[in-house]
């Protein structure tokens, strides 16, 4: 009979699953992860990576469209939708099958099936009533099945869904989510977003580049809600700029499909209704935990608001069950769950360890402009109580931008006036996303704007405004 | 290999000191006794002697910088035909025992630009000898008069982050730098008590109206030590009058028969204080009760009266301790006090010269102050205030006469000598002061 008794069961080979996974198992813990699907979970599969592989397909297609901006012809640009799929697939694939020999390499047991905590320290597996979705690669060799299995420690980490609303279902065809809009049988040629989170604004990015009529449908003033307003503010008239219409202050209050697709009610905050015609409609509007069918309600685990109540170790209010990642509640990113599962496994291990600080988590959008931040933006510092320093450099400024032949976006430092302490970074333009980290280093080292001030930055990058906008806080800024 | 010179304890207690100048520069030869640095603790100055010869290959800690743990790494000496290139600068002591040098600059000074090594390009700035602390936390330190060395760090490798900083200030620690036993309890009791804040004091005056001296070693020192005397010790005052006529005259009679030596020289030269002092010392020896300190827990009853002697000297004063003086002959009380107060004055005194006693002598006679009172030095449980020697009108069998009296006043810590026992010591001291001849038996 197969040992069936580890130190830790991860429930969920997401990105906060997998990583947590090798953590404990580097840490000396006897470690087995329960995966239903595929490996690699929603981000792999499904969200984060297959989405830059569409997304990098529109962006050299946006590029070949405007070929003549560099001095080079292109004629009779088209694309194939399902050779653009199929490369997105192939990325998601190829990372799927790294997972399971991550696994193999990190001597983690892998379970395949539905995983439930039975009782405290034990988790039934059974047969999964999915079957392993495409892309999923034969199962990884040695994959154990149902049973019984014994942890001291059980993690959850079983990510989130999308949100529906009542009355606006997804069906798949003509109401779609992200599942749908990863892998379109063609372009459509009109599209309602419902939505403007990072999810919702990269697929109207990407549908937009493609040819497609968008308009994206938001309940709050602001597109990218949790942005700072005047990074989103200028994100939506670069992309106004493109064409795409944003209705803000709105929401959808009805959805009639026909013939010609779906149209859409949408009502807007002054009162006033009107109806939006499209082929298919993408429903965005965030994703909720999977908090169902794993003995929670049995075991007395608290949620709230559909996900697990956690510490900032990962800890739930019954002793040997902790929860990270999406289903541990927002933000619901894979960086997160990726951190709070090293947090949670090494304070399992004994490691002097501190807890999750949510202050400092980056956020990225790769929608065309990009759209990278990290803490606070202006108006929460001031909601705060901070007197702010705010720096501000455009992309005109910045010698590498215009050679790049981006010169749109902007990069924004928020500093405490009165210790120097950045407070937040907030960037809009040409691959912001891959600058972000820069600020997201400083902050977690406690840097203040005069050791940003004596970085030197290399020239010529886009990188140059990160330290541009740091001297505009303190009226210093060079090229300006 | 080079040599590493590492910051001297002066006393087997001293924890930290200031390393207040380099008398020698980085490239400079010295031999094995030559004077490199003079370190100063919160009330002496000292020597730093090379025990090596060879070159200054660099210096690590910077003169005036503040709070150098004992044994931090604060240069180091190449011998023959090395040179600097030979200079590990990480080999030094435990890192997170190491001061900071930008801790207490100015803010404009606090930068990367400022970092410890003053010398060249040092591109290893882990010398072994700063404290790890995040630019944050040290401006968040010095914003708040936190000092870094009194924190202990929880990022990664102990450097001191934000929250060391924020919870420092949550618990009101981190003010007091010394670590002995009693520091968490005193700087917790002094905590809620910190009086108006710099900014609070100077906008009170016009901006050219003064000059800013900042605080010495020895000045941080009375101003912490006497507030937490004055907000933790209840004081009471007991005051007498001694006449010294018979004690004057008795000092000229021994002065007088002092021997000389072949320059002609007195042995010996009392003064009305060294009486004073051996008095005192007596009456405690009358009265061992008196004889004690305070702690927490026990009543802590000295078996000997060390007495110290509050010394004025230039930016402060110091208070040695003539050791036993119950048992001492008045003339070695004497000659301890002058050689003494010659080198405080010099602030070289050893810090086991004025730390401890158990009682102390403030003497303001020769100011012409008639009375005061003095506060208790802790672990002291007493201290005498004594005035002038001055002719004064006093009634003697009912009739109008002329006495040198003097007015002393003893201040008790209340918890461990009750006003009647204080009143019992000062009428024992004054016996030995009105009678004098009792003291040389």
């Amino acid at each position: 009979m197969a040992d069936t008794n580890y130190d830790v069961i991860i429930i969920g080979s997401g990105p906060g699953g997998y990583v947590t996974a090798i953590r404990a198992a580097q840490l000396g813990l006897k470690t087995a992860i329960v995966e239903r699907e595929h490996m690699g979970g929603i981000c792999l599969n499904w969200g984060c990576i297959p989405t830059k592989a569409l997304l990098r397909s529109a962006e050299i297609y946006h590029y070949m469209q405007h070929a003549k901006d560099y001095g080079l012809s292109a004629e009779k640009i088209s694309f194939d939708p399902a050779a653009v799929v199929k490369r997105s697939r192939g990325v998601s694939g190829q990372l799927n099958a790294g997972i399971g020999f991550l696994m193999k390499k990190s001597k983690v047991d892998v379970i395949w099936g539905e995983g439930k905590i039975s009782k405290v320290g034990e988790v039934t597996v059974s047969k999964t009533a999915k079957k392993a979705m495409e892309p999923q690669h034969p199962l990884p060799k040695g994959t154990k099945g149902e049973g019984v299995y014994k942890a001291k420690h059980i993690i959850l980490a079983t990510g989130a869904r999308p949100r529906v609303i009542p009355g606006i279902e997804p069906d798949g065809k003509d109401i779609w989510t992200y599942f749908e809009a990863m892998v379109p049988p063609s372009m459509p040629k009109s599209l309602i977003v419902m939505g403007s989170g990072a999810i919702g604004i990269e697929f109207a990015s990407f549908y937009k580049t493609m040819g497609a009529d968008v308009t994206v449908i938001e309940m709050m003033p602001n597109i990218m809600p949790v942005e700072d307003p005047e990074i989103s503010g200028m994100a939506k008239k670069m992309m106004e700029k493109q064409g795409m219409k944003f209705l803000l202050d709105a929401k959808v209050s009805q959805v009639k499909k026909g013939a010609g697709g779906v149209t859409a009610t949408v009502e807007t905050k002054d009162g006033k209704k009107q109806d939006l015609t499209a082929e298919k409609l993408i429903s965005a509007v965030g994703v909720v935990g999977n908090i169902e069918s794993l003995g929670l309600e049995a075991l007395g685990v608290k949620t709230d608001r559909g996900c697990v109540v956690i510490d900032g170790y990962g800890r739930t209010n019954v002793p040997g069950v902790y929860a990270i990642g999406d289903v541990a509640g927002p933000p619901m990113l894979a960086h997160k769950a990726e951190h709070e599962g090293v947090i949670c496994v090494e304070k399992i291990a004994g490691k002097d360890v501190h807890p999750m600080d949510k202050s400092m988590i980056p956020g990225c959008t790769y929608c065309n402009p990009q759209v990278a931040s990290v803490g606070l933006t202006e108006p929460k510092a001031k909601e705060a109580g901070y007197d702010v320093k705010v720096g501000r450099f455009p992309f005109i400024g910045n010698g590498k931008a215009i050679a790049l032949g981006e010169p749109d976006g902007m990069v924004k430092t928020i500093f405490d006036a009165k210790t120097g302490q950045l407070l937040g970074a907030h960037m809009v333009g040409a691959e912001v996303t891959e600058l972000i980290q820069g600020y997201v280093v400083a902050m977690n080292l406690e840097t203040t704007e005069e050791d940003l001030m004596h970085t030197v930055f290399p020239h010529p990058t886009l990188s140059e405004m990160m330290k541009e906008s740091v001297l505009d806080a303190y009226g210093r800024a060079l090229n300006m | 290999m080079p040599i590493n010179i590492t910051m001297p304890a002066l006393s087997p207690t001293m924890e930290e000191g200031n390393l207040a100048k380099w008398l020698v520069k980085e490239g400079d030869q010295v031999s094995a006794g030559d004077v490199i640095a003079e370190i100063e603790t919160d009330k002496a100055t000292m020597e730093v002697e090379a025990v090596d010869e060879g070159t200054i290959g660099k210096i690590v800690v910077p003169a005036g910088t503040e709070g150098v743990k004992v044994n931090a790494l604060i240069a180091v000496l190449l011998e023959d035909g090395e040179d600097a290139g030979a200079i590990d600068t990480g080999g030094g002591s435990a890192p997170a025992a190491a001061p900071s040098v930008a801790a207490e600059a100015p803010v404009a000074e606090a930068a990367p630009a400022a970092a410890p090594a003053p010398a060249g390009p040092a591109p290893v700035s882990a010398d072994g000898s700063r404290i790890f602390a995040s630019p944050l936390a040290r401006r968040l330190a010095q914003l708040n008069g936190l000092d870094l060395k009194a924190l202990s760090g929880t990022g990664p490798h102990g450097r001191i982050v934000k929250r060391d900083i924020e919870s420092a200030l949550a618990a009101g620690t981190g003010k007091a730098a010394p670590a002995t036993a009693d520091a968490p309890k005193a700087a917790a009791a002094s905590a809620p008590a910190t009086g108006p804040s710099s900014d609070q004091v100077l906008k009170l005056f016009d901006d050219d109206s003064y000059e800013l001296v900042p605080h010495d070693g020895m000045r941080k020192t009375i101003a912490k030590r006497l507030t937490e005397s004055k907000q933790t010790i209840p004081h009471f005052y007991v005051s007498v009058d001694c006449e010294l006529d018979a004690l004057l005259a008795l000092r000229a009679q021994l002065n007088g028969a002092a021997a000389t030596d072949k320059d002609g020289k007195p042995a010996y030269k009392l003064s009305v204080n060294d009486m004073t002092i051996k008095a005192l010392a007596l009456g405690l020896r009358d009265v061992p009760d008196a004889n004690v300190s305070w702690t927490d827990d026990n009543m802590v009853m000295h078996k000997h009266a060390d007495v110290g002697v509050a010394v004025s000297i230039p930016g402060g004063l110091i208070t040695p301790i003539i050791r036993r003086a119950e048992e001492k002959p008045l003339s070695v009380i004497s000659n301890e006090m002058k050689d003494y107060g010659k080198r405080a004055k010099e602030r070289k005194l050893k810090p086991e010269e004025y730390q401890g006693g158990t009682t102390a002598v403030s003497n303001m006679g020769m100011m012409g102050v008639k009375s005061f009172s003095a506060v208790v030095n802790p672990p002291h449980a007493t201290i005498l205030a004594v005035g002038a020697g001055e002719k004064r009108a006093v009634v003697k069998n009912g009739e109008l006469a002329v006495a040198t009296v003097m007015t002393v006043t003893l201040s008790t810590d209340h918890r461990c000598v009750d006003g009647a026992l204080g009143a019992e010591l000062l009428a024992a001291f004054k016996g030995y002061i009105e009678n004098p001849m009792s003291m040389l038996v």
